[in-house]
């Protein structure tokens, strides 16, 4: 679709970008593998000095103690150390957004976040997302709603890129959220739906917001 | 909420068909509960990578481990040698099928495409697995490759195989590799541009072509190239695996649940009474994942050798190489056009790049889908399928439907401009209609459909886009920005039968439903089910689906690829339910008295017709138990498979248990049908364009699921319109490397490349051969989505702009620049 006039969107202090990544990267004393696949006590890199560090993050509410590599990610941490997993990795190089998270309430990739950068944050994954009493969050609802999604390996990163977008425009048009939610891929092509999903649940939200 | 054509009703005479309802799976994957295969953690999993072949085509010499497997943390390395030998395959009618001796392996000492797996390192953890990887030195014999099918078809061009370059088919027994050279002559004759056609393996041909191009009114004879393009399913091919007192245990994503447990016991070479096969959750199929990949063997086996559970995690990167795509046609077509339109005569001649590993039917199933679509009058088909150097290929959505159909569409859209017909009009009168035939011919006679409603879908969506009032607009150009309609067809099959059902209504009065099918996304896994539950007459809340673990016990199940699942397993879902009423009449008539006949099963209670008298479901269930023999499932049809036989002893006992075949009768074979218009806004100046609008009318028969259809239908197209926009492989053909290797080289559609609303609509006729009527549909939009695009965009631009797909904005400028299209006509992945 052509680029919509789209509303003001203000700042977006915290947005991700490359270079915060690798102003991370320095600062936690390594250098970032091809492969990030980092765990556990490394036996290899546990021995040359990349070994874990103790840290507390902040996750869906609570805080959690959890041993973690200079050069270990976010979504890596979440899914492997702290059972997370509804986080997906699509591909671990920032192109499919299923990684998606918020902090402070800003989108972004988990898969290029290192997570020692990320101590003095609030870290919200789709586990944070529903009551504590089991009612889904009014996006949530919203694809139960439409039946919004196919195979949904991609929704967790579509839902926080809608919590974090609505939050910004609370009543977006289609094209407006369509715009907030390109950075997520969805390889069942499912858009349509998924937008309309996303759509109800906006307006979920809003009604909620007046009750 | 879209356009409310989006959300017609359908199906007012049933309470549960053709109603959308929340599927059983939405909440756990709303939640982020829904466990995909990398989801799953076992104790004392270790992780396991792959070394891929840096080369196209070499021998491995010699593995030096040594350093590898010194290194603490490393538990365990598996290499070919340690693969076991596949094992023949037994059909249902003991047919033995032996193992193919170029079948893909998993594993391998002589790789045929950059990024195959030669070895996998099991290790305490991923990094330790990776570091060991980097250790292993290995020496490789580099051997001649090839990326482009033409290049190997030259005189004397190198053979991607060491014993050929094309599969053949051979009767009643697996096709096989040879080898295949056109001549010089071939090669020189057909002049630039323009595809050679040397001799090819199969050829297929009914009618009298020669007269039909003599007497047309024009003919067209054009040369179309269609793009490789990977499924890129979002969950990558990953696994887990681990053995328990002699069993495997083995978690990832497949297309389907039940039949991906024989594909298993084949690769290990094992009973598949030792196979736990797990998949709740898949994430995305497309043709990739019908019965999971082979390398999933690689933990399993990995697992056994270290004696711990193993975690193979596949990156995006290796995903590209072993997750499958598409294969890419060169094709040719001549076709002769009456004044009117009609197709009178239809030359058909593709290749087709199958990448180095099993035959795919693409090639064959192209000129079947052009035939049964537009109808020709005579009609030849040649087609070869040609082995390269190239990441294996699998089928997707349509495969071979979009490319034929992307290959001649452009060209009726060009005979119409040619003749001055409306693109409607000569697409309505070559139009299949009812039971229609196609080919090619079987013992001298043309095949029929099931049937066809594509001109009602075609007129219907026609109106609906408002296409008389769109191609007249004028002007379509307004500065730089020009715009263009376009309109297409599609089929492709649309379901199979003789599949079973089986179900169990247990003493609490609750009908459970056995699902072997896989649950990738389309909701199959569940919705077909609607039907049992409406036969019943028993609310969806009082039933319960079971899928995705093999250790709960499921029929024999059609693999859902190839758009069977809706049609197959709602005829086994029909069947299942008349059984498990005839069952429940004849409990009521035992016990209460009169004959089964005399009761009605209706409101979750068999009573006698006019009477008081009758049983809750619930009380039948409990005298099912009971009776006990074939009531309860101490006694199975004899008529079920023999994996419906050993699920229905196992659920023996739990209730009311009914299984039955679907033995329902059938003329003609099933496709489903898709009328597709799209209006797409190009700026000259930059060459970007748009799809600003887009409508897709399904003749698929009766609507089950109406939500889950249009969520089918519509992204089904948008992977189609892919095709057209931008996805494609490029290779450095010096080398034989792979240069698009991640999303950003080769980067699906997003939600920008689509319209803001998209509409779609299906006709709800139900097919006269099948008892509920629905047929599938995963395949047919994609084709008809790719090809209204480029008709689109040859309306906006003329015929002068592209003779392949995709067509990017660089394309778009320098044709209309020079004035002809400029790209490559042939070469294959540029």
């Amino acid at each position: 679709m052509p680029n919509p006039t789209l509303k003001i969107l203000g700042d977006t202090p915290k947005a991700v970008s490359r270079r915060r990544f690798i102003k991370g990267v320095i600062a936690g004393g390594a250098a970032v593998s091809s492969a990030s696949y980092l765990f556990r006590n490394s036996v290899v890199h546990g021995v040359s000095g990349t070994g874990d560090r103790l840290i507390t993050l902040n996750v869906n509410g609570q805080l959690r103690r959890v041993d973690v590599m200079k050069q270990e990610t976010l979504a890596w941490t979440l899914r492997y150390k702290l059972g997370l997993t509804g986080t997906k990795l699509g591909c671990d190089r920032a192109e499919c957004g299923a990684c998606t998270v918020l902090l402070d309430d800003v989108p972004h990739y988990s898969c290029s976040v290192l997570t020692h950068t990320v101590r003095n944050e609030k870290v919200l994954s789709i586990e944070g997302l529903a009551n504590e009493d089991g009612t889904l969050h009014p996006i949530q609802q919203g694809i139960i709603d439409e039946q919004g999604f196919q195979c949904a390996f991609c929704m967790s990163g579509f839902v926080m890129a809608t919590e974090g977008f609505l939050k910004t425009i609370p009543d977006p048009t289609r094209s407006e959220l369509a715009h907030g939610i390109s950075g997520n891929l969805c390889r069942c092509q499912d858009y349509d739906k998924i937008l309309t999903a996303l759509m109800r649940g906006a307006e979920n939200m809003r009604t909620a917001n007046h009750v | 909420m879209s356009d409310p054509i989006n959300n017609r009703e359908y199906g007012p005479q049933y309470k549960l068909i053709g109603k959308n309802y929340v599927t059983a799976d939405l909440h756990a994957k709303v939640t982020g509960k829904a466990k995909y295969a990398e989801d799953f953690r076992a104790e004392g999993m270790l992780f396991c990578k792959l070394l891929l072949s840096p080369l196209p085509h070499a021998t491995v010499k010699r593995i030096d481990a040594a350093e590898a497997l010194a290194m603490p943390g490393v538990r365990a390395i598996l290499t070919a040698d340690d693969l076991p030998a596949p094992a023949d395959t037994v059909t249902d009618n003991g047919t033995v099928i032996k193992a193919s001796k170029w079948g893909e392996r998993g594993l391998t000492m002589e790789p045929v495409y950059q990024g195959e797996p030669i070895l996998a390192v099991a290790a305490v953890d991923e990094l330790t697995a990776a570091e060991a990887i980097e250790r292993i030195r290995i020496d490789f014999e580099r051997l001649p490759f090839v990326v482009d099918p033409l290049d190997t078809l030259r005189p004397g061009g190198p053979n991607p195989r060491t014993d050929g370059n094309v599969w053949v088919s051979r009767a009643g027994r697996a096709p096989a590799v040879a080898e295949l050279k056109w001549t010089d002559v071939d090669f020189t004759e057909a002049g630039y541009g323009r595809l050679p056609m040397g001799k090819t393996p199969d050829e297929w041909s009914y009618g009298d072509l020669d007269s039909g191009f003599r007497n047309a009114s024009l003919v067209v004879d054009e040369t179309f190239v269609t793009p490789d393009v990977s499924h890129q399913t979002l969950e990558p091919r990953s696994a887990m695996a681990y053995w328990q007192n002699g069993k495997v245990y083995l978690h990832t994503g497949t297309q389907s649940t039940a039949q991906t447990l024989p594909a298993i016991a084949r690769w290990l070479n094992i009973d598949a009474d030792k196979i736990v096969f797990i998949s709740e959750y898949t994430g995305g199929g497309f043709g990739s994942k019908i019965t999971g990949g082979v390398s999933m063997i690689i933990p399993a086996l990995l697992s056994k050798k270290a004696n711990a559970p193993v975690m193979m995690r596949i990156s995006r990167e290796e995903e590209t190489f072993i997750g499958r795509a598409r294969p890419g046609f060169q094709g040719r077509m001549k076709v002769g056009f009456s004044k009117e339109g009609r197709i009178v005569a239809l030359d058909m001649f593709v290749v087709s790049d199958n990448g180095p590993y099993d035959a795919q039917g693409d090639a064959s199933t192209s000129g079947h889908m052009v035939s049964l679509l537009y109808q020709p009058q005579s009609m030849r088909w040649r087609g070869v399928t040609v082995l390269t150097n190239t990441p294996p290929r699998s089928a997707q959505s349509s495969p071979g439907g979009l490319q034929g159909i992307t290959i001649i569409e452009p060209i009726i859209a060009k005979a119409a401009r040619t003749l001055g017909i409306d693109q409607v009009a000569i697409r309505y009168i070559n139009c299949p209609e009812g039971k229609a035939p196609y080919g090619p011919p079987v013992e001298g006679k043309l095949q029929h459909a099931t049937s066809a409603f594509l001109k009602d879908a075609l007129q219907r969506g026609a109106e609906q886009f408002r296409w008389r009032e769109r191609v007249a607009r004028n002007p379509k150009r307004i500065g730089s920005k020009v715009r263009g309609v376009g309109v297409s067809l599609s089929c492709y099959v649309g379901g199979t039968t003789g599949f079973d059902g089986l179900l169990v209504i247990t003493p609490d009065g609750r009908v459970r439903f056995q699902s072997g099918i896989g649950n990738l996304g389309t909701e199959s896994v569940i919705d077909v089910h609607r039907v049992g539950a409406e036969i019943l007459g028993i609310p969806w809340e009082r039933c319960e689906v079971v899928w995705g673990d093999t250790s709960k016990h499921f029929p024999f199940t059609c693999v859902s690829g190839g758009s069977q699942t809706t049609h197959a397993m709602t005829r086994a879902a029909h069947a299942v339910a008349m059984d498990a009423r005839r069952k429940l009449q004849e409990i009521a008539a035992n016990g209460l008295g009169g004959k089964p006949e005399d009761y009605t099963v209706a409101n979750e209670r068999i009573f006698r017709k006019g009477q008081a008298s009758g049983m809750t479901f619930a009380q039948a269930a409990q005298r099912a138990i009971e009776l006990g023999g074939k009531y309860d499932g101490h006694e199975a049809p004899t008529d079920v498979n023999k994996v419906t036989k050993a699920s229905v002893a196992a659920l023996a006992g739990q209730g009311l248990v009914a299984a039955a075949r679907d033995n329902y009768p059938r003329d003609g074979m099933t496709h489903s049908y898709v009328a597709s218009f799209a209006e797409i806004e190009v700026d000259v100046e930059t060459g970007k364009y748009y799809v600003v609008d887009f409508l897709a009318y399904a003749d698929v028969g009766t609507v089950i699921h109406p939500r889950a259809l249009g969520g089918q239908v519509l992204g089904r197209s948008i992977l189609g319109i892919g095709h057209a926009i931008g996805q494609k492989w490029v290779f450095d053909s010096h080398y034989g490397e792979m240069v698009s290797k991640r999303f950003h080289h080769n980067k699906p559609p997003t939600i920008l490349d689509v319209p803001v609303n998209m509409q779609w609509a299906a006709l709800d006729i139900p097919d006269p051969e099948t008892p509920v009527g629905a047929r599938g549909i995963g395949e047919p939009p994609v084709g008809r989505a790719c090809a209204s695009v480029l008709n689109a965009l040859s309306d906006a631009l003329g015929d002068k702009i592209f003779q392949r797909a995709p067509v990017n904005a660089d394309t778009i400028l320098i044709s209309l620049e020079a004035g002809r299209p400029v790209q490559h006509p042939l070469m294959a992945h540029i």
